[in-house]
């Protein structure tokens, strides 16, 4: 009797076209990824509607913590901007009578972030860099208007950044206090500092404002 | 089709006559050891791409000054007064605080866009002419002149308490973003207010108070 039999049809799929395409995205997202530089202290920031994007050359960041603490840290990433991050330091050892070793003054431009007192600045420069990652620093005093070191901090990088204009960063967390936000700029208005920048996140205008329209009108 | 006959396949030892041949040994690899890591390191370095940059918002002051010719002139009939307390709390008066506190009232971040809205545009309504600026605008070769100067006497000072956080403080500037306020102060607040907030915060607020 004849029978009708059907052939029987594999169920593997060619997967080699599916995998190119997943070998092709990774590659592309190996190449496109820049990470993040860890941050030694974590700050979540606010959001704003300005759209202006963050330049960090030649800058000063203070970081205001989620405990309202201030750090400082300088930006720079050639050798002329280094050196010259190397004589805030130097400066700052003399006027303030540190008593830094030449070695500690050296490890100060690989510090990623100071958040310490000028006392205490002596200790945490003599760690390894590893532990001067890690080290939870008790942070600047700035709320005391008598005992502002942040004075000292922008006016010393004002005098070894000399010419060039300095950028003012500012970046607070969230939940960080009002006080602390307002001795940052009064330090730098002490130094004839007046114009800054807020580091945030960025959302988009609410409809119908007239921010939103402006953006609008312009386009 | 050439092939390279395996060596060592089944009774590859026998030579000679009766010899069973090499067993084809099949050259496809199991793929799925390897889609499976691609996908990880797919899904690894999308989660790690760093997708936001962050953006920065402009904060001019002015200069510390006592010279009165230096200082910024406020009209009294143009400006509000927005203070910030605990718990995202906003506070705001219109003109000059009264004595007995009547015109301070308490708001949040979702009304204060409204209150700085009516208020410019009661600003710009009762506008007369200024003839300063008028000039000063048209020299700038503004084309509208009325837009440029009818909010001039518009002016918000903003005042945070010490239980503000740094995000009601970048709200409240991005507020005078949103709304195109184009003069706005950070001025330490008076004792007189701060006790005005103290008791709305300590005291039950009237209007969350539900009705008996």
């Amino acid at each position: 009797m004849p029978s009708v039999k059907l052939a029987r049809k594999s169920t593997d799929t060619d997967m080699t076209p599916f995998v190119d395409i997943a070998f092709l995205l990774l590659s592309f997202f190996i190449m496109a990824t820049k990470f993040k530089p860890p941050e030694p202290v974590k700050v979540e920031t606010p959001n704003s509607v300005s759209s202006e994007k963050l330049k960090t050359e030649n800058s000063v960041l203070i970081t205001i913590d989620n405990e309202s603490k201030v750090y400082v840290s300088f930006g720079g990433k050639t050798d002329a901007d280094k050196a010259k991050i190397t004589g805030i330091i130097t400066a700052l050892n003399s006027s303030r009578n540190l008593g830094l070793t030449p070695q500690e003054i050296a490890n100060f431009s690989s510090t990623p972030i100071i958040g310490v007192p000028f006392a205490g600045l002596k200790d945490l420069l003599s760690r390894p860099l590893q532990e001067r990652e890690k080290i939870k620093q008790p942070g600047i005093p700035v709320l005391d208007t008598l005992n502002n070191e942040l004075i000292w901090w922008i006016g010393e990088a004002k005098k070894a950044f000399g010419g060039t204009k300095l950028i003012y960063l500012v970046k607070g967390d969230n939940v960080s206090k009002y006080p602390a936000f307002e001795a940052v700029i009064n330090s730098l208005r002490k130094n004839e500092e007046f114009k800054y920048f807020l580091i945030t996140g960025q959302e988009g205008a609410p409809a119908g404002s007239e921010l939103d329209v402006m953006r609008k009108s312009n386009r | 089709m050439a092939s390279i006959e395996g060596g060592d396949g089944g009774g590859g030892h026998k030579k000679g006559p009766g010899v069973k041949k090499a067993k084809k040994l099949s050259t496809r690899v199991d793929m799925t050891p390897m889609v499976d890591l691609g996908f990880l390191l797919i899904t690894f370095f999308i989660f790690t791409a760093t997708l936001s940059t962050p953006s920065t918002l402009d904060l001019n002051m002015p200069k510390d000054t006592n010279k009165d010719e230096e200082q910024t002139k406020a009209k009294q009939s143009g400006a509000l007064t927005i203070m910030l307390g605990k718990n995202n709390n906003v506070y705001y008066y219109e003109g000059e605080l009264a004595p007995d506190g009547a015109n301070f009232k308490q708001t949040t971040f979702k009304g204060i866009r409204d209150i700085i809205i009516n208020k410019k545009k009661s600003v710009i309504a009762s506008y007369t002419g200024n003839a300063a600026c008028e000039d000063k605008a048209r020299k700038a070769g503004k084309t509208d002149i009325k837009y440029e100067c009818a909010d001039e006497d518009f002016v918000v000072v903003i005042k945070p308490t010490e239980e503000a956080t740094y995000k009601n403080t970048v709200d409240i500037l991005d507020e005078m973003a949103i709304n195109n306020v184009k003069r706005f102060a950070m001025v330490k607040i008076a004792d007189s207010e701060r006790e005005l907030i103290s008791a709305t915060e300590g005291g039950p607020a009237p209007a969350t108070t539900p009705a008996p």
